[in-house]
């Protein structure tokens, strides 16, 4: 099958890049530009671990092809991290909470968290459980992970 | 170069010595040293780490039947696909190898034992190739009767899984039976167990079930190996154990010459272990293709499904018990047969067998005590370590009985483990003496948090609030000569690098261990930087399981840190002329108690020494190393009786309760309290236990409630993904966690510490079996404790 010129933004710079029709985003991601964040967790959309923000709004990237990339601005932790002031914000919580454990799911947490708090700055406790609710944490039991985020919105 | 600016000048010393016994580093909440790079999505996991375009990809061809015979292997078409480099198979690699028992293949060569074992791997230029190449790869099997089940397993005329089972080497405190199914027996005998049902008013009879588990970390394993021209291996893992691993390794492939010092496994952090990266699995495959095809990186990346069938799981087990009790509610005796669904290779999980098996009495003193933990053998995926360490398993069984038995007396079932508890001193299954412990301190705390004792009501009608509290304890098991190592380097700013293997996996060990260095040379953990390991560079550890690192790699770190201190104060000494005894470090200084003034910044001597009167310079730069292993431990015990070895090193106790909501209609369970108790000596930072309790108590609750591995009859996983094996999401946390921590020293820890990992996973299921009982009076003896099956029974209770 014919490859794709593609043409997208990727944490503020212009990637334009040539893809198999059934190249998934997340392993061009991690594959052909290095961006290691997204991680590989089910390859189904089930953990969330590959979390990345198009167009503002969180994707799995493992369920996304390239070619759908076309045209957009993908926004990865590497770019959040000092882009999204809600991204840093989170991120000092998240330290101070031990809201990670192994730091496997941290990325897509966070990038789910910035999303909410982008939108929804005084997010409540029930809406902060419903916007992580599709990442998978094995380690922490999510409750310091939410009492960060509550934090953040709390400006505590 | 002004000599004299060169020269050390002792400054004044800002405060008086600190007392004795005042911590400044160990015991508090410092912020974790690996978090930064963890939240901002830089931190490096195995494969993360970048190899190039001349890295290869490696695909397996896997078995679809629970046994047979392989009749014909081609490859034939395989090796024809253009980027396909090599195809591997079961006729390169006839070794097999294994932690605890020589069991496992590198490939099956010759006879497949469960659904998804190797056959072969195809290595290509891209991974969709190498996957192309392994669907054209032909294998020709003859089906052979399989077995699933470990009490059928023991049958005269069952399968035998292993016909060679006699020829394999073991560790000398295995017992397996050639010509059975039975690859270790671990036996207790102590007291008399007739004398004890004899003085029983109660004996109850009866039989748990649990089924295996997965360990889910959100990393599937990944292994990267390079056999280069100078005959050496490497290996990138994403491993608990990466020594052991190197072992394994070098052991395993020494035909090829290979010697320990040629193999390097190098460990980043890891996404989650659980004990599913602990010893090796998947890993020896890529150490094989790597010698297969040398001078090139291959990597091996298991997919989500292959995570769950060819790794470990937790062992399933049904658990046969009688105990006998007195109406005073004294446990009189136990009889505790534990049948163990160890799968088709068992080279680690047997271990989980004998653990369990040593210590089936739980935190109780029980005088008269027979335990059979028998590892079987059978045609399902291999098992292996799973936090907790065969403790969840029997304790199901165990605190599920002890509450009826209470209950059944008319007896307090609180009260009744009180009575029951173990003491320091009190003579353990196999011979040796109880450590000090804090689990009575543990009961009471958790008793109080729990309103124990008051009865309480939903506001809901169709639904009831049940309550219970359970036991727990757990040792480390390992090896008796396991050992742990530690290096420590001083650099020019007074800074400091501590090289341990013990792996960060999560639970927060490179903090931990800067705490205690930090804690012994006044540093704080700012100043102080410990990274994952590489073999090459780093002193030995055994393995970072059982919940012993913080215990023994941290005893090694401490050993370090007073080698390094014991160096400067006899630099100090010697060219000061104070007297040793009368230094102490402070704020990063030495100082004197004779002599206030006297402060010697480290940085101003570390490295490049002290200069004295005459302008030479004395000393150099400043380092320590420390070992550490268990020198009182044995595993050599009598086979018959299990008596006479000293095989733990320590149990961690405690002890939880549970308020738990359950709807009478749906089985619906709420938790809307749980507290947790834990003696862990020490805590040397107290969020980082506390983070222990809340994520080990999910995980628990999560096997209770939840997940459920569902094999067909041939013996294939039907659930291998999370849409179908169901994990806890955020909407799945209890409403209120209270963790607390009970500090009852370990003599021989770091500053009184002993491990909290796993414990808190352990008491879960009972917990939950127990409180629906107390809430509906129905019980429950078959995890997971659905609400299913909670309804069908409220159900047929209700008739």
């Amino acid at each position: 099958m014919k490859n794709h010129d593609i043409k997208f933004t990727l944490n503020g710079e212009q990637v334009a890049l040539s893809v198999e029709p059934s190249d998934v985003l997340l392993d061009v991601l991690r594959g052909r530009l290095g961006i290691k964040s997204p991680k590989v967790g089910c390859d189904r959309g089930d953990c969330g671990t590959c979390t990345v923000l198009l167009n503002g709004k969180t994707i799995r990237s493992c369920l996304a092809l390239a070619v759908e990339a076309d045209g957009t601005e993908i926004v990865t932790l590497e770019g959040a991290n000092t882009t999204r002031k809600w991204t840093q914000k989170l991120q000092k919580k998240f330290h101070e909470k031990n809201a990670f454990q192994c730091g496997f799911c941290a990325p897509g947490v966070i990038l789910s968290a910035t999303e909410l708090l982008e939108k929804n700055p005084k997010a409540s406790k029930h809406d902060i459980k419903e916007a992580i609710a599709g990442n998978l944490c094995r380690c922490t039991g999510y409750e310091p992970i939410v009492e960060a985020i509550e934090e953040t919105v709390k400006g505590k | 170069m002004d000599l004299q600016k060169l020269k050390t000048k002792p400054r004044k010393a800002a405060r008086t010595a600190p007392a004795a016994d005042g911590l400044k580093v160990v015991g508090k909440s410092v912020l974790r040293v690996d978090g930064w790079e963890k939240i901002k999505g830089a931190a490096q996991y195995t494969d993360d780490l970048q190899f190039g375009p001349g890295l290869l990809y490696a695909a397996l061809v896997e078995s679809p039947h629970a046994h047979a015979r392989i009749k014909s292997l081609d490859t034939s078409a395989a090796e024809k696909l253009g980027g396909v480099v090599k195809v591997v198979t079961g006729r390169n690699f006839t070794q097999k190898f294994g932690l605890y028992m020589n069991d496992r293949y590198v490939f099956a060569t010759d006879i497949v034992r469960f659904v998804g074992e190797q056959v072969a791997a195809v290595v290509a230029t891209d991974p969709k190739i190498a996957l192309r190449g392994a669907a054209l790869v032909k294998v020709e099997y003859e089906e052979l009767p399989a077995v699933m089940d470990p009490v059928k397993a023991l049958e005269k005329d069952s399968p035998l899984v292993h016909p060679d089972l006699g020829t394999y080497s073991h560790v000398p405190w295995f017992f397996p039976k050639p010509g059975t199914n039975i690859a270790h027996w671990r036996k207790i005998r102590k007291g008399d167990l007739e004398k004890g049902f004899k003085e029983a008013d109660l004996v109850l009879e009866d039989t748990y079930y649990v089924p295996r588990y997965a360990h889910c970390a959100i990393e599937t394993h990944s292994a990267i190996g390079l056999y280069d021209a100078s005959g050496r291996l490497t290996m990138w893992t994403s491993s608990q154990s990466p020594f052991t691993q190197r072992h394994v390794f070098a052991e395993t492939l020494k035909s090829f010459g290979l010697s320990h010092k040629d193999v390097r496994v190098i460990s980043t952090y890891i996404g989650g272990g659980f004990g599913g990266k602990a010893g090796v699995t998947m890993e020896i495959i890529a150490a094989a293709l790597a010698i297969a095809v040398p001078g090139r990186p291959i990597k091996l990346l298991w997919n989500r499904a292959q995570e769950f069938y060819n790794t470990y799981q937790r062992l399933g087990v049904t658990a046969k018990i009688k105990m006998g009790v007195t109406k005073a509610g004294k446990i009189t005796a136990l009889d505790f047969k534990l049948h163990w669904d160890a799968g088709a290779y068992v080279e680690y999980g047997a271990n989980v067998v004998n653990a369990a098996g040593l210590s089936a009495s739980g935190p109780y003193r029980v005088d008269n005590i027979s335990v059979d933990s028998m590892c079987t053998y059978t045609n399902l995926p291999p098992c292996g370590a799973y936090r907790g360490f065969g403790y969840s398993e029997f304790l199901f069984g165990l605190e599920s009985h002890i509450t009826r038995m209470a209950t059944q007396l008319g007896l307090d079932p609180v009260e009744f483990r009180k009575k029951n508890a173990i003491k320091e001193g009190d003579i353990l299954p196999y011979g040796a003496h109880m450590n000090p412990n804090g689990i009575r301190e543990a009961i009471e705390k958790v008793e109080k948090e729990i309103k124990w004792g008051v009865k309480e009501k939903s506001k809901d009608p169709r639904k009831a609030i049940g309550k219970a509290l359970v036991c727990f304890w757990k040792s480390p098991a390992m090896p008796p000569n396991a050992s742990s190592s530690a290096f420590l380097k001083f650099n020019e700013d007074g800074s400091v690098n501590i090289l341990v293997s013990g792996m960060e996996i999560g639970q927060g060990l490179l903090t931990v261990m800067a705490q205690v260095a930090g804690e012994v040379l006044a540093l704080p953990v700012t100043k102080i930087r410990v990274e994952t390991p590489d073999t090459d560079r780093n002193p030995y550890e055994w393995q970072t399981v059982g919940s012993h690192v913080t215990w023994g790699c941290g005893n090694a770190v401490k050993r370090a840190a007073l080698e390094a201190r014991e160096r400067i104060f006899d630099l100090v000494q010697r060219v000061h002329c104070l007297d040793k005894s009368t230094l102490y470090l402070e704020d990063e200084c030495v100082r004197c108690r004779t002599k206030p003034d006297f402060s010697l910044p480290f940085r101003d001597f570390v490295i490049n020494g002290i200069q004295a009167d005459d302008h030479t310079f004395k000393g150099g730069p400043i380092m320590g190393s420390g070992v550490f292993m268990p020198e009182f431990a044995s595993a050599i015990g009598d086979p018959e009786t299990g008596q006479g070895g000293h095989p733990n090193v320590h149990y961690t106790t405690g002890s939880a309760g549970i308020i738990l909501e359950v709807d009478r209609e749906t089985g619906k369970m709420k938790i809307k309290k749980v507290a947790l108790a834990v003696d862990c000596g020490k805590a040397i930072n107290p969020d980082l236990v506390k983070g222990q309790v809340v994520g080990g108590l999910l995980q628990g609750f999560a096997t209770v409630l939840y997940e459920d591995m569902r094999y067909n009859e041939k013996g294939r996983l039907l659930n291998p993904n999370f849409s179908d094996y169901k994990i806890p999401t955020v909407m799945d946390m209890p409403e209120v966690v209270v963790p607390i921590i009970i500090e009852v020293p370990q003599p021989d820890g770091p500053f009184g510490a002993r491990g909290v990992g796993e414990h808190t996973m352990i008491p879960c299921a009972p917990l939950i079996a127990n409180a629906v009982a107390d809430a509906l009076g129905v019980r429950i003896k078959s995890m997971p404790v659905t609400k299913e099956k909670v309804a069908l029974a409220a159900k047929a209770a209700r008739k």
